[in-house]
């Protein structure tokens, strides 16, 4: 066990594994994170906290989850490297070790033009595969980046991202192998919403065994309107949508019904592919949505797994 | 070259509002051929700001001056000797880059030293009347390794390991058509059957080459005077 987190017993006991993800508020208002954390306990292994999510100033990341621990989840931190250099991010990744926090997610992060900042100076002193390197020499070498040993290690699962719908395609497995190799525990995905493409992806994936060294959790996104996955399929950079999608929200009478029926399908979908070995159901704006999905899938309850 | 733009006459109307005298100091290195800061665009300023002071009544006498190159003492020098500080002008503005400006006012001691310029890049034009950002001066090239096409300068998050998941259709995720630097070092090693390189984990950069390690100096034993 790396970090004896739930997620890596999940994982590792070979269960079907199901992530979510809380965003924190645009205030200290701790109430809105224990809220979120009371209707989706127990619908998940593992709920992400995300860092500052398209670069808008945001309860920190570290903080919530170290809510979510004292409410007995098991959060994944998110750790962009936007906003701090390898001094930050090493010291905050002790300090989150030193909280209980036994997940993290190492990311580029979001340029700062989306945000509501958009004037702000970025850091990115390390990339992603950088930080997945740096964390995972932390936790098994006991070694800071510059090579200064640690008393204690963080014991970390590492997590990263990977985006099939982004850009040079062919890239996409290779970045992926990196990450990999780097330390990589386990993969989300970016939210699939072309399944024709997930496949194309993961055929390549398995093409190179990483389905073997790492765990991937496909990402799946209810849209709760016709108009937002329009919006998404024609705006937001490094995301696909569908056609077939966009119109069946379209065309449906009841469209958060139909957005519910869609995801669930599509963990079906997922559940064939092989190589893919949980789910990350991202409901931006729409959290309370998640119990009704995680059952409808038939994915809950969720496995106890026993301290080991 | 160093790619530079005129501050706004609004802009240099302002921070020349106390003075009666000044002189506008071109220069003939990069920023006349970016066509910001060359004897063209001297003349230019000048009108507009003679014109400016005409309209409104005010007494303003603007000289125009050329400097071969305005980061070299010794093409500044020559003014020194036309300006006898502090008598023919109350103010220098400066038409080269940022250390042009610098270079100007330590030969200047007693004089206020004006930017007209905002210093913008390293780069080239790119087609007429454009001009893009090619290298950000960050002390370590690794040109070798990217296909000669630099992740530092022109990736929006200088990322070394690829690009990130906002890159589509070869463009970044900022929009303002900027194309993603790694689509095209993608493309470029895959042209050059090369793309074994990017499979390896390009380790952290020693940023202490770039700005971060405190302003930098180049010392080259073999040709400096003694002291």
């Amino acid at each position: 066990m790396k970090s004896g987190s739930n997620l890596e017993k999940v994982l590792k006991a070979g269960h079907f594994a199901v992530c979510t993800e809380i965003g924190p508020p645009k205030s200290c208002d701790a109430e809105v994170i224990k809220r979120h954390s009371e209707t989706l306990n127990g619908y998940a292994d593992a709920y992400n906290v995300t860092d500052n999510q398209t670069a808008i100033v945001r309860l920190s990341s570290l903080a919530a989850s170290s809510i979510l621990v004292t409410q007995g989840l098991d959060p994944v931190l998110q750790m962009t490297c936007r906003d701090r250099n390898r001094i930050g991010l090493q010291s905050d990744l002790l300090g989150a070790a030193a909280l209980g926090i036994k997940n993290v997610l190492c990311l580029t992060g979001d340029h700062q033009s989306f945000g509501n900042h958009p004037e702000a100076k970025n850091v990115y002193d390390l990339d992603s595969i950088q930080l997945i390197h740096t964390v995972r020499q932390m936790r098994d070498e006991g070694r800071f980046l510059c090579g200064e040993e640690m008393k204690v290690r963080p014991a970390m699962f590492i997590g990263c991202v990977a985006n099939p719908f982004a850009d040079p395609f062919e890239f996409r497995a290779i970045r992926l192998e990196k990450k990999v190799a780097a330390g990589a525990d386990f993969v989300q995905t970016q939210a699939i919403l072309d399944m024709e493409r997930f496949e194309r992806f993961m055929e390549k994936v398995r093409e190179r065994g990483l389905h073997e060294r790492t765990y991937i959790l496909a990402g799946l996104m209810p849209i709760k309107s016709a108009r937002m996955a329009r919006y998404m399929q024609k705006n937001v950079a490094g995301m696909m949508v569908s056609e077939e999608i966009c119109q069946r929200l379209e065309k449906a009478e009841e469209v958060k019904a139909e957005a519910v029926e869609l995801v669930v399908e599509q963990i079906h979908q997922v559940r064939q592919i092989k190589g893919v070995a949980g789910v990350h159901l991202m409901a931006v704006a729409w959290e309370e949505i998640i119990p009704m999905i995680v059952q409808k899938a038939g994915l809950y309850p969720r496995p106890e797994c026993d301290e080991s | 070259m160093i790619i530079a733009e005129r501050k706004s006459i609004t802009d240099i109307w302002q921070m020349i509002e106390p003075f009666k005298r000044i002189a506008l100091i071109g220069c003939r290195g990069c920023v006349t051929v970016c066509m910001a800061g060359g004897a063209k665009e001297v003349a230019v300023l000048a009108a507009a700001l003679r014109l400016a002071a005409h309209e409104r009544g005010r007494e303003l006498v603007v000289f125009e001056e050329m400097v071969e190159r305005q980061c070299e003492y010794e093409f500044i020098r020559p003014l020194q000797r036309s300006y006898p500080q502090e008598q023919a002008v109350e103010g220098l503005v400066s038409l080269a880059c940022g250390i042009g400006v610098q270079a100007l006012a330590e030969c200047f001691p007693h004089l206020p030293v004006l930017p007209g310029l905002n210093t913008s890049f390293l780069g080239m034009p790119e087609r007429s009347g454009v001009w893009v950002e090619r290298c950000h001066a960050c002390g370590q090239c690794i040109l070798d390794s990217t296909g000669a096409i630099c992740p530092i300068a022109r990736c929006a998050k200088n990322l070394l390991n690829g690009p990130c998941g906002g890159s589509q259709e070869g463009m970044c995720e900022i929009g303002n058509g900027v194309e993603c630097a790694w689509h095209l070092i993608y493309e470029r090693l895959a042209r050059l059957n090369r793309l074994d390189s990017l499979q390896s984990l390009a380790l952290p950069k020693n940023w202490a080459k770039d700005r971060d390690g405190g302003p930098r100096r180049l010392i080259r034993e073999d040709w400096e005077d003694e002291v």
